[in-house]
């Protein structure tokens, strides 16, 4: 059977109506947020500069890619077509007649299809892990950076610690398949998914402790989500079966916000240590308020701009570390569809064929590049006020 | 100046210690072990044997005696060999010794390299010069192109040079190693082919055709960084009341930015220079990994994955040491620089 071939224009018509989805979509949050940009404060003022407008363009793009993964991809990212082996960009698989856009890769899988679906891997995980690194960092550099002292010098040296250590040395210490027999991650995901329960609880118990009627509900609803995803996340007992999450993941997680959250202690501490200086602060003291609900409702609101920008920059940096994992084949099953093991497996037979190996690298490189200029204009942004 | 280099120092001995310990207990874990045992004994061997060899050499010991011996604080024993009953060397490619002897990493004794067949030090250390070969290409590569770009686009805010610089410098700090090396190889080895896409004979002699696109690849990421920290800081510069005053006297652009702003403006990018090595330490690893280079990453990936556990812990302490030497003199480098940072 003889396999046909497209034409390069053809291709590229056909990748950009298969991203339909993802092109109204786009439109719809472009064009409501351009339109109401005055209204929605830092966010709105992103769309004053060409920079940040291409910025949220490529981030929502691939949040967009993400959630529609289903619709744009034409096959199952995992499935094989043994005629489509090596395929060049443009092939049409006879039995479908659907085409294998960016070509087959060395097990005959669709490049294209297998490109989109790595997106959702990278979009899950990033935000989800700085997220977690931010509480772990913000709810450590907070006494830290507040009180000094004894505190401050015990949490620097760990954290200092973990920075000492050569990020591919702790991946390959901690994502082996052999720890996954040892206690060690689910003892980690222990402790680093308490940290979310705390903040919260602290935020609230400290703003609200005169009021008893929304401290009741509040403290209650943290203790009750936050209590049914931990026990989802670390014990995998969740009893509704929604959340779980798979021990190969939970373990990249766990390394990925250990290896990230030291930096975010670091930030957090040296923005609470300048603010803490300010009258405002010194107000809130005179008062009698106590030192948390200083450090959450004084000082952490003061240090958010700094710390959004960081985040933004962390998610990129957390996208390369995924990549760096999965191109050194550790934690992802070796068939994953993320982008990092793509590389690695197109890199390796890059002498015989190369499309397998540029899109996922383009899709890495595009996703952080957004990031990244997301960041700068948000703290170019932040800077004018 | 002199107490608190020796107070950074003594932290620098505690960090170390307290980081090989834990990478010491992490290669130490059960699995970790069986791997090792399975690897160094023949095929099919039933889990007692495994476990009888474990014993035999040593690794069912007490965590702290093994590290204590590791470190060279207590005796290392030697085995006894099932045979005969007699002490035997532990790994007879290793010269261990025949008698109980201190012989640790404060002795100078880096142990035995179970993958390798031979001592660590003999694998590890010309691993190093290989590596400390390419970091100094890459250095000088990276270094006086990032400067330049840095302060090209600092020297006028907001000008067209300026926004096209700054935007290829973020381009240029997205692009991760894996990135790059794929893109770089494509575009100069398969297509152009005008470089050698595997650096395996730089090993015998380095040429420009074998040796440049690691240099690139590694270079790259760190170009982006270390160029929009000059360009910060050559911005502030350029605010400052004295270029002010030397442009108002009549000095010409040119001269006001080599003599008076370049002084000032290079402090901080010689902090981040310093601070780029942790970063380069993981390029390094994906870099030789891509191209076939046998330097320090690659010896850290071959001991990781077959749990070679002295290799590794030589590994560890190696990187941990250019860690934390490097954030030292960032530190005592910059109180030199600059005259208003006094440190007690």
């Amino acid at each position: 059977m003889q396999v046909e071939y497209l034409s390069a224009f053809n291709v590229v018509l056909g990748v950009l109506t298969r991203f339909w989805p993802v092109w109204i979509a786009l439109a719809l949050v472009m064009g409501a947020s351009f339109g109401y940009k005055k209204k929605l404060g830092l966010y709105g003022q992103l769309f004053d500069s060409g920079v940040g407008i291409v910025g949220v363009g490529i981030c929502l793009f691939w949040l967009f890619t993400a959630i529609f993964a289903s619709t744009i991809s034409p096959f199952d990212p995992l499935a094989q077509v043994p005629i489509m082996k090596d395929a060049l960009p443009g092939a049409i698989e006879p039995a479908s007649k659907l085409v294998y856009y960016f070509g087959g890769d060395k097990l005959a899988r669709d490049v294209f299809s297998r490109m989109v679906y790595g997106s959702q891997i990278v979009l899950i995980i990033a935000p989800a892990a700085t997220g977690f690194a931010l509480m772990v960092g913000i709810t450590l550099g907070l006494p830290a950076g507040y009180y000094g002292g004894k505190i401050d010098t015990v949490l620097s040296f760990l954290a200092n610690l973990v920075l000492a250590f050569p990020v591919i040395l702790l991946f390959y210490l901690l994502v082996t398949p052999g720890i996954m027999d040892t206690p060690i991650p689910y003892a980690m995901a222990g402790l680093f998914f308490l940290f979310p329960i705390i903040f919260f609880s602290v935020l609230f118990w400290t703003r609200y402790k005169n009021r008893p009627d929304r401290l009741y509900i509040l403290l209650g609803l943290t203790l009750v989500l936050g209590g049914w995803i931990y026990a989802g996340l670390v014990f995998d007992a969740d009893p509704f079966k929604i959340i779980h999450i798979d021990p190969n993941q939970l373990n990249i997680f766990v390394a990925v916000v250990f290896a990230s959250s030291p930096g975010v202690f670091r930030i957090v501490r040296g923005l609470v240590m300048d603010i803490k200086t300010r009258d405002y602060v010194a107000a809130a003291q005179t008062r009698g308020e106590s030192p948390w609900y200083i450090m959450l409702w004084e000082i952490l609101p003061n240090a958010r701009g700094p710390l959004i920008v960081d985040a933004c920059l962390r998610i990129g940096y957390t996208t390369i570390l995924l990549g760096t994992l999965g191109y050194f084949g550790l934690g992802l099953a070796p068939e994953s569809p993320d982008w990092g093991t793509a590389i690695k497996d197109a890199s390796r037979l890059l002498r015989s064929f190369i499309h397998p190996a540029l899109p996922p690298t383009i899709a890495l490189m595009s996703f952080v590049l957004g990031l990244n200029l997301l960041a700068d204009s948000l703290r170019e942004q932040s800077m004018k006020d | 100046m002199l107490s608190f280099v020796i107070r950074r120092l003594g932290t620098m001995a505690l960090t170390m210690l307290c980081l090989t310990m834990i990478v010491f207990f992490l290669v130490n874990l059960g699995p970790n072990l069986k791997k090792l045992a399975i690897s160094q004994t023949e095929m099919h061997t039933s889990a007692e044997q495994l476990e009888a060899w474990l014993v035999n050499h040593g690794y069912r010991q007490n965590f702290f005696i093994r590290y204590g011996q590791w470190l060279g604080i207590m005796p290392k024993q030697p085995v006894t060999d099932p045979a005969t009953g007699k002490p035997a060397q532990r790994f007879s490619f290793c010269n261990d010794p025949v008698v109980p002897t201190f012989s640790g990493i404060l002795q100078g004794d880096f142990g035995c390299s179970t993958k390798f067949k031979t001592t660590v030090a003999s694998k590890l250390f010309p691993a190093l010069s290989a590596t400390g070969i390419l970091m100094l290409c890459v250095l000088a590569v990276m270094v006086p192109i990032s400067l330049l770009i840095g302060i090209l686009a600092g020297m006028r805010e907001g000008s067209r040079t300026d926004r096209t610089l700054s935007v290829a410098s973020i381009a240029s700090t997205a692009t991760p190693e894996y990135v790059s090396g794929v893109i770089f190889t494509v575009i100069f080895a398969s297509w152009l082919g005008v470089l050698n896409g595997s650096a395996a004979s730089a090993s015998q002699g380095i040429t420009f055709y074998n040796f440049t696109l690691p240099v690139m690849t590694l270079a790259i990421y760190g170009i982006g960084y270390i160029a929009r920290m000059t360009r910060a800081s050559m911005v502030e510069v350029m605010t400052q009341q004295y270029i002010r005053t030397a442009r108002l006297k009549g000095l010409s652009f040119g001269s006001v930015v080599i003599k008076h702003a370049l002084r000032n403006a290079l402090i901080a990018p010689f902090t981040v220079i310093m601070l780029q090595f942790p970063w380069l330490l993981t390029g390094v690893v994906i870099v030789e990994v891509m191209f076939r280079y046998q330097g320090f990453g690659y010896t850290l990936v071959e001991a990781a994955g077959n749990n070679d556990i002295d290799l590794l812990l030589g590994c560890s302490l190696v990187s941990v040491f250019i860690v934390l030497i490097t954030q030292l003199i960032s530190d005592v480098g910059y109180a030199f620089l600059n005259p208003r940072i006094r440190v007690q």
